[in-house]
């Protein structure tokens, strides 16, 4: 691990002033998964910035939806009544990841910027274009069991890690930022990108900027939805496939609407709009939602060892809507 | 760096980028508390901090300044067993002992998070005020500490046993 200084910020703009115009600062939260990359070499910041003490209430809004400090852990997160009763969806995907000691650790800003589990990004001794852009991609033709089946490049193959993000961006997540330019503000799903020719560059997120809250817009329907994560073993194992979805069946049993949401399948979080809107307004039965998987998964792509996950994700999302409708599958 | 470890204060001097489970270990003496993979994912290094259960391996020492700390050492000795301790001894709750400090404080974290209520992801019942402790929940609560003796059978045993006897509230400063 390389050498590095350590400040504790007060507060936001205590924050970002430590940070500012250094691009060898690393803001820390949980350290779950940046003190393992520093360990491994992969990370080599010069200066951390522990923002663990920053804002962490979960907040109910007037207008139904909810604020989280991106301090919270995942535990209270997970284990906050508002969350229990409205989103469902967004307990359950936290409580699939980890284990209850990272749980208990990370925080939910961390949890976003998480990084790739792909273990070519991990050993600095194979090529890898996310942590040495132009180096090559070992997992294109290497173990790529968890890797992804839509929206990869040629430089770049690894999936985001995260469960809850993967909720979060069923939901309609906002991800408010503040940072030397001054606060703003992006929807969770446009602030990770697609690897492209640049998979070095994972977020939207500019220098020095700090996630301070996630904010969840209301969402009625939300209390019918779940969060099911297919993995190699029952539990503490990333997703080979996860769903997120929330159904809105109206009294003849038509979509009235839908959320769903993929991971362990692409760069990021993967929002199902392809799925989403071939399903508003048909029959909430299996043929219906078969043809929306398949809408959803057309422009996938298997490598050697993951081609299987396109099925597994059709074969998921039918499963996921089904349980929804209270068909037990 | 100042911590509380066991009830006592400790005052020691420590590299930056010590975890704080190299600071228990190898500054602080407090070998009870193993290295197994030393990237989070075997559970090994679990201690309680504030309470709470958390990974040491994956703790920045210098983050945790301040805090409350409770390994094994501080939860029994010789002769003087904590209960759940003695529970994994009647169970068979290990063969080689590697894993055991690790998971006598993860259970016992785990205990307080049941006391409060909290989730996990087999509760069917968000909504319902208070978690139904079953063999199942046990097993996923448990997942994040790793048996490569597979005595599994014996810790969830020793786990239930000793949750149906005492009180989560009482069970980290507790003595046989």
């Amino acid at each position: 691990m390389n050498p590095f200084t350590y400040e504790r910020a007060s507060d936001t703009s205590a924050a970002i002033e430590l940070a500012k115009g250094n691009a060898a600062a690393r803001y820390l939260g949980g350290g779950t998964n940046l003190v393992d990359l520093m360990r491994e070499t992969v990370e080599r910041p010069e200066m951390l910035v522990d923002v663990t003490g920053l804002p962490r209430g979960i907040e109910p809004r007037a207008d139904g939806g909810l604020l989280i400090g991106a301090a919270a852990t995942n535990t209270a997160l997970a284990a906050d009544g508002h969350v229990r009763a409205h989103y469902p969806l967004l307990a359950r995907a936290i409580l699939a990841g980890a284990s209850a000691q990272i749980r208990n650790m990370a925080t939910v800003g961390g949890n976003i910027l998480q990084r790739t589990r792909c273990r070519y990004f991990y050993d600095t001794a194979a090529a890898c274009n996310k942590r040495q852009p132009g180096a090559g991609c070992d997992a294109r033709d290497g173990f790529n069991r968890y890797h992804a089946i839509l929206g990869a490049s040629p430089a770049c193959v690894a999936t985001h890690p995260s469960d809850m993000c993967v909720a979060l961006a069923a939901l309609d997540a906002t991800v408010h930022l503040d940072g030397p330019a001054g606060p703003r503000s992006i929807a969770l799903s446009d602030l990770h990108r697609l690897p492209g020719d640049r998979p070095d560059i994972e977020t939207e997120l500019k220098a020095g900027e700090l996630i301070t809250a996630v904010e969840l817009p209301p969402l009625l329907f939300a209390r019918r939805s779940t969060y099911r994560k297919v993995r190699d073993r029952a539990s503490y194992a990333f997703a080979l496939v996860s769903v997120a979805a929330a159904l809105d069946i109206d009294d003849s049993g038509v979509v009235r609407d839908v959320r769903l949401a993929l991971g362990g399948v692409a760069h990021k979080p993967w929002r199902a709009s392809a799925a989403e809107a071939a399903l508003k307004g048909r029959p909430a039965g299996p043929e219906s939602f078969r043809a929306a998987a398949e809408a959803e998964l057309a422009a996938a792509t298997g490598l050697r060892d993951n081609a299987f996950k396109i099925e597994l994700a059709k074969r998921t999302i039918v499963a996921v809507l089904g349980e929804l409708t209270g068909d037990d599958a | 760096m100042n911590f509380t470890i066991n009830g006592q204060s400790v005052e020691v001097e420590a590299d930056i980028r010590s975890s704080l489970l190299d600071l228990l270990r190898n500054s602080l003496g407090f070998t009870g508390t193993k290295k197994g993979c030393d990237q989070g994912a075997c559970g090994a290094c679990t201690v309680l901090v504030d309470g709470e259960r958390i990974n040491s391996c994956l703790a920045l020492a210098v983050q945790y300044q301040g805090r409350s700390i409770t390994t094994v050492e501080g939860l029994g000795s010789d002769g003087n067993l904590h209960p759940l301790q003695q529970a994994f001894v009647d169970h068979d709750g290990f063969q080689c002992g590697y894993c055991t400090p690790g998971q006598l404080c993860s259970a016992i974290g785990m205990a307080r998070e049941i006391e409060r209520n909290i989730p996990s992801v087999v509760t069917a019942d968000f909504m319902a005020v208070s978690v139904t402790v079953d063999e199942r929940e046990l097993r996923e609560r448990m997942s994040g500490n790793l048996c490569r003796c597979g005595a599994y059978n014996g810790i969830i045993e020793a786990i239930s046993e000793t949750l149906e006897k005492m009180p989560a509230s009482t069970q980290e400063r507790a003595r046989a």
